[in-house]
């Protein structure tokens, strides 16, 4: 195991993010800040409460997925996708390290990053509105699985792109939808019950839902379904790097 | 002694169809320089990329200090060091960061006493908080460098080194690249310069359209192929070679302005005296001369022609 080059990648792909602070911290939080403004405070002052649960609370959790996919799809996808593009990446392809440790080092930075943001936004929704946690550990394991993956989709995708077109595409074609389409702002069950059925084929459904019964005790569907969804995902993004590193997909002539 | 790098049998076809390398066998010892020449597309690149493992073989095998580098890729890619033909760098870093996270990469424990070494002997020691940046082409090509010889590598190897370098640094270059054989290190460059070649190198391989047509002591292909030419502009045009001269290896150019004189640069007696002698004995005056080393173009000329 080369512990140092996993070390390497990482603290390179940290010290990216204290370069781009603004970019890569501060904006999220903000954009997270006018969403509790306009939608827990101001329109959420309206709203009836969901399972015992103010509007404001209810969004919380769905927010912070929110955040947590977007941020680690574009971490992950960006930090292997410019090497790629710059040319950079013939010291990785040339080093003595393992495919799993490449992984480990990017999809680790991507990943912390992104729970470093996904708790700093924990922490200013507190100001906004007033919530709890009652299964905090299962909340922390949701939110690190949850950044595990979506880091690993988003390497995913920077190793599929071969331009900057293609690595916006996916966040913003495929994962934005999803996400405000997977119950960010609303229960699934305040749907219709055709569209109820086939938001079932949302996997941020289960993120979502799984995520926010860690905080409040209900959920959407089972949280062991919840789980299960999210494993699943996981364990499809593992095979998919596997696969790409067992070819040199994209990577290798 | 068993060479520091063996390739057997190595062919690599791309996906596009086009065939890189045929067929390459080449042994290269520990501590020597080996100069690596061909034309652009000759397949230098991609003999250097399968060895560093940027590439994958389509045939054959690669041996660096015993270990294959694919099946064993871990142990043999720690003794290599790479300096790729584009300047490459993580703009945004500094130097010494970039340097410091090769190392690592490398699977080697942090050692800034290393790193203040190399950043000095490439005189980049005081750019070391730089953003890479804002320093010059040079510069970067020095980054470069000093990434390869972060974890202090057994074989090194410059894919066209001084392609587009000032002539300070092609000589910095020079000594550094004489002062690592020193310490053992094997150094294996490309180029397409013949003088660098010949400046450098214990051995020159020769690679065309994917074949490696020749592999010689530096001191022996020069012999061959270090040919020169003296070209005399004549005052008055003449209608053949006149018959004084006929016994020396002259040629008239086709319009009767210019003879051309091939001898051979390394030999004790160019001739030249004598030819100049002869030709003021004879009568023919000349406006002008100059002289050309054969080019590597030449070479490749003459090589592949006696393959055909």
């Amino acid at each position: 195991m080369n512990i140092h080059a996993i070390r390497a990648i990482y603290r390179f792909e940290m010290s990216r993010t204290r370069r781009t602070l603004l970019q890569s911290v501060v904006s999220p939080v903000i954009s997270t800040s006018l969403y509790f403004v306009v939608f827990g405070a101001a329109i959420g002052s309206r709203m009836t409460a969901i399972n015992g649960v103010s509007y404001g609370a209810f969004i919380v959790p769905g927010l912070i997925m929110l955040s947590l996919l977007t941020q680690s799809i574009s971490n992950a996808s960006f930090g292997i996708y410019f090497p790629k593009f710059v040319g950079t990446i013939y010291e990785i392809l040339s080093a003595p390290v393992s495919s799993t440790e490449i992984v480990a080092g990017y999809v680790g930075a991507a990943a912390s990053k992104s729970i470093i943001l996904g708790l700093i936004i924990l922490a200013t929704a507190r100001l906004f509105v007033s919530f709890h946690i009652e299964h905090p550990l299962w909340m922390l394991a949701f939110l690190v699985l949850t950044a595990l993956t979506f880091s690993l989709f988003g390497f995913i995708i920077g190793i599929w792109a071969d331009n900057f077109e293609k690595l916006q595409l996916v966040p913003l074609l495929v994962v934005t939808p999803l996400t405000f389409l997977g119950g960010s702002f609303y229960s699934i069950h305040m749907l219709p019950p055709f569209w109820q059925k086939v938001t079932l084929f949302n996997p941020v459904v289960y993120l979502i839902s799984g995520f926010r019964w860690s905080f409040y005790g209900a959920s959407d569907v089972g949280v062991e379904i919840s789980m299960g969804m999210t494993l699943v995902f996981l364990g499809l993004c593992l095979a998919i790097v596997w696969w790409i590193f067992r070819t040199g997909y994209r990577l290798k002539a | 002694m068993q060479p520091i790098i063996s390739v057997r049998q190595l062919s690599k076809s791309y996906a596009s169809g086009f065939q890189a390398l045929k067929q390459i066998n080449l042994d290269i010892q520990q501590g020597e320089i080996f100069a690596l020449l061909g034309p652009n597309g000759a397949g230098k690149t991609s003999l250097i990329s399968i060895i560093c493992g940027i590439v994958n073989p389509s045939e054959g095998s690669v041996l660096a200090d015993g270990h294959d580098v694919v099946r064993d890729y871990r142990a043999a890619r720690a003794k290599i060091g790479l300096v790729p033909q584009e300047l490459t760098t993580d703009a945004f870093e500094t130097v010494w960061n970039t340097v410091s996270f090769s190392r690592g990469l490398f699977g080697k424990s942090p050692n800034p006493a290393h790193i203040q070494k190399v950043l000095k002997e490439l005189s980049l020691w005081n750019k070391k908080d730089s953003k890479i940046l804002t320093l010059s082409g040079g510069m970067k090509r020095r980054v470069m460098i000093a990434k390869a010889l972060s974890h202090e590598p057994q074989i090194l190897f410059l894919d066209e080194p001084t392609a587009g370098v000032d002539v300070e640094l092609r000589r910095d270059m020079w000594t550094m690249v004489r002062a690592l054989r020193a310490t053992g290190v094997t150094i294996i460059l490309t180029t397409h310069y013949i003088e660098e070649a010949e400046e450098m190198a214990d051995r020159i391989g020769v690679i065309h359209k994917g074949e490696l047509i020749l592999v010689e002591d530096k001191a022996e292909l020069m012999n061959k192929l270090g040919r020169k030419q003296l070209t005399l502009l004549l005052q008055t045009p003449l209608a053949g070679i006149p018959a004084a001269l006929s016994d020396c290896p002259l040629e008239l150019s086709a319009d009767g302005k210019a003879l051309v004189y091939t001898f051979d640069a390394q030999g004790e007696h160019t001739g030249i005296d004598v030819l100049l002698r002869r030709l003021g004995e004879a009568g023919i005056d000349f406006k002008d001369l100059q002289t050309r080393q054969s080019s590597l173009e030449d070479i490749f000329v003459s090589l592949v022609r006696d393959r055909a």
